[in-house]
């Protein structure tokens, strides 16, 4: 019968006090990683298939460059880094404003998407079905507007807790989470920007 | 010198096994316990586990003689898909996630995973995921007929499973099934790796982790990069077969050969994903019955953490027939050439491990010695079929199938049986019988060199895998009906093992806190462990915490 109550002795003190990573922010990481590799296989794809579409149009006939969108989208990367930062100061209503902010460059840069879409569809004829390029372009920044959807999402919600009165300064860690998501659907936006705009007209 | 204690025994006592309470299915419905998730995970893939195996007799029923007619071609193709799809996704994968939620806290002295609510939603999607590709069976034709499951192979290659050619919603639940699995895994393995960096209990730097715990974060880590491109070639395939997308589409410039790759960026670290865990129990089962210390804490580490690396540049050996051009050829001979460095260093730990220990013998131990055995056979046939010139002429032939059975059964099974003999009683608080472990072994053993040995001859005949039937005068006939036979015996072991499994719950001998002696913190705990694992957040200062405990006189902090 093995004692059930020994303790022993440790030469020394234990080290360092005992701190490990917030699970919330190595989770995000997680998640980070996980949806990066989805994004590198659709932007394989896409370069894979630059040029090899057997019908038209192509994208340099029909692509202009979403210049006003990108800038809105970038922006809010750093409005959601201010309302982070606002809250760990506890400004309240500054936090309130910036993610304020933030909701709104979103929804503009995906308004901005969708007027795309609707000139590409109606005005082009380029549908997912026409070529590969449409198949490509729709599905590969369709993915990426589907991200920023789910982040306007967690956003507004957020919002929402904030115009309530229910986000408080121990929620900071959270918001950070949340703001590193962000942060991802930007950076992917300027790898989506670089390929598709940039290298693929 | 007042000084800090180590204090790892719970002394709280299990609580009282009561009679069955009415609400226990809702209970396990609704449970985000990590113990009760990793069990519903291994029964959900031991039921899969016997599907696959009635699968596989179907098959080799056929294929036992000549000009055989025993099944109809149209359910041949069926077969092997749904063998190949349920067992990497509906048994691989769920029993060692489950294996890994129910040991990892447990190991790192932890309350419960990280997240605990999306552990019961990884659970459940990858368990509706496997319902999903079964009810293909009745649902893939609508109401015009059923018995119409996925026959696209279990890769499922382009343009195949383009709508013209693969008619009907067969493939569709076959796209889907794979792509919940996909989404489950993913959660499951960020679920992993944050509990490993976030939960470990005081004192448990990296560097005293046990490996079980260590390999469990290099699969997970692995599962982001690997299942990841397959849930997005999965959503391609869909838009394709759905809204008339053109990625596999050769009519319209698409590429079948960007799905090969899409495949195998997936499909050979999944090899490295199944094998960690198998890995992971060889490395605790081992040093408990040579009753020596793991031998090369750090180079297991190390070799681990490089396979994880390797194996990802290594997919296209699985396309030399493709043709890639004398520079690819090269690169994927070498790494896959490589990746069996770091491979053997982990067999010549575990030699080393075992080399002048105690041994004992139990059913746990000898599934190992099995395993040792086993998995060096496959990684020879495997350094055999990573040289290009040796592929061309053998792949897609039974060499190949003998091959990565060898791997996922000699190697992985059997440390996975080993796994349940050696954990069963932490699970149940009861031995599992030994006399019917070592019928288990000695049947198993048996079936598994039948099958798996004799499959290699065919192959290196000129038999090609996935073929219906053959004629008589091809002199595969003897070969295939001894494979055939060997699957009767492995059949035979797989009963016994589920025999006894059930019996050992009712009559089995009580366990106590830790039968084997051991020295990770599972052992710690009451078998079974109660829902809050540790009554005292335990401490540790070495890798053997329960050594330390035991041996006070000697405990190896003081030579780590």
């Amino acid at each position: 019968m093995m004692n059930t109550s020994s303790t022993i002795p440790v030469e020394g003190a234990i080290e360092a006090p005992w701190t490990l990573p917030y699970r919330g922010t190595v989770g995000m990481a997680c998640l980070i990683v996980a949806e990066a590799a989805i994004f590198i296989i659709f932007v394989v794809a896409y370069i894979f298939y630059i040029g090899k579409s057997i019908s038209g149009p192509t994208p340099a006939q029909v692509l202009e460059l979403p210049i006003f969108g990108t800038i809105c989208l970038l922006s809010s990367s750093i409005t959601v880094h201010f309302a982070s930062s606002a809250l760990r100061k506890n400004n309240l209503h500054g936090c309130t404003a910036f993610l304020a902010g933030t909701v709104l460059l979103g929804a503009i840069f995906l308004a901005t998407t969708a007027r795309e879409w609707y000139h590409l569809i109606y005005e082009k004829g380029l549908t997912i079905q026409t070529n590969l390029f449409g198949t490509t372009y729709y599905s590969l920044v369709g993915l990426h507007a589907t991200h920023v959807v789910v982040g306007l999402i967690l956003l507004s919600t957020t919002l929402a807790f904030s115009l309530t009165g229910h986000l408080k300064e121990e929620h900071e860690k959270k918001l950070e989470v949340l703001s590193l998501y962000w942060h991802f659907v930007d950076a992917v936006w300027v790898v989506v920007f670089l390929v598709v705009y940039v290298l693929g007209r | 010198m007042a000084t800090p204690v180590l204090e790892a025994i719970d002394q709280t006592q299990a609580p009282p096994q009561g009679p069955p309470r009415p609400n226990v299915i809702y209970t396990w419905l609704t449970t985000v316990d990590h113990k009760k998730i990793g069990l519903m995970y291994i029964a959900y893939a031991l039921v899969f586990l016997l599907v696959g195996g009635v699968e596989a007799i179907l098959m080799r029923i056929q294929l036992a003689v000549p000009n055989n007619h025993f099944i109809s071609p149209q359910v041949f193709n069926q077969l092997f898909t749904m063998h190949g799809t349920t067992m990497v996704f509906f048994v691989g994968m769920p029993i060692l996630f489950g294996f890994g939620n129910y040991l990892v806290p447990l190991m790192i002295g932890a309350r419960d995973m990280a997240f605990p609510r999306l552990n019961a939603f990884s659970f459940w999607v990858s368990a509706f995921a496997g319902l999903l590709l079964y009810f293909s069976y009745f649902g893939a034709s609508g109401l015009y007929a059923a018995g119409s499951a996925p026959d696209v192979g279990w890769f499922a290659y382009a343009p195949l499973t383009a709508k013209v050619f693969s008619p009907g919603h067969s493939t569709d639940y076959w796209t889907l099934a794979v792509f919940l699995s996909g989404v489950g895994s993913i959660g499951t393995a960020l679920n992993i790796v944050t509990t490993i960096l976030c939960m470990r209990c005081k004192g448990m730097k990296m560097s005293r982790m046990p490996l079980l715990p260590w390999l469990y974060l290099v699969m997970a880590s692995l599962v982001f990069v690997a299942v990841s491109p397959l849930t997005a070639a999965q959503i391609m395939l869909t838009l394709d077969r759905y809204i008339g997308s053109h990625f596999f589409d050769t009519q319209a410039g698409g590429s079948a050969v960007l799905w090969m790759h899409f495949f195998w960026i997936f499909g050979h670290p999944e090899v490295y994903v199944l094998v960690l865990p198998a890995f992971a129990f060889v490395n605790e089962i081992v040093p408990v019955f040579s009753r020596k210390a793991m031998f090369g804490y750090p180079a297991m580490v190390a070799a681990s953490v490089s396979i994880g690396f390797i194996s990802l540049s290594v997919w296209a050996h699985h396309m030399f027939t493709v043709g890639l051009g004398a520079a690819g050829n090269t690169f994927f001979v070498f790494a896959t050439m490589v990746i069996s460095v770091p491979t053997g260093i982990k067999i010549f730990n575990w030699l080393a491990t075992i080399w002048g220990g105690k041994i004992i013998f139990a059913t746990p131990m000898i599934f190992c010695v099995a395993f040792l055995f086993q998995f060096l056979i496959a990684g020879l046939t495997g350094i055999m079929l990573s040289a290009a010139p040796f592929d061309w002429q053998l792949g897609n032939s039974y060499f190949v199938v003998a091959h990565f059975h060898y791997v996922l059964v000699g190697s992985i099974l059997f440390a996975l049986f080993g796994a349940f003999y050696y954990w069963y009683p932490k699970v149940t608080g009861k031995m599992m019988s030994e006399t019917l472990g070592k019928w288990h072994f000695w049947l198993f053993l048996i079936g598994f060199h039948l099958t798996f040995d004799f499959m290699h001859v065919p192959g290196l005949l000129g038999m090609p895998r996935r073929i219906y039937t053959y004629e008589a005068g091809r002199g595969w006939g003897g070969w295939n009906f001894i494979v055939g036979v060997g699957a009767i015996f492995q059949a035979a072991g797989l009963l016994i093992f589920c025999y006894n499994l059930v019996r050992s719950y009712y009559r089995g001998k009580e366990a106590g806190h830790d039968p084997w002696d051991a020295w990770t913190l599972e052992w710690a705990v009451p078998s079974p462990p109660p829902v809050y694992n540790f009554a005292i957040e335990p401490t540790v200062n070495s890798r053997r915490p329960l050594w330390d405990l035991k041996h006070p006189e000697d405990p190896d902090s003081d030579y780590e």
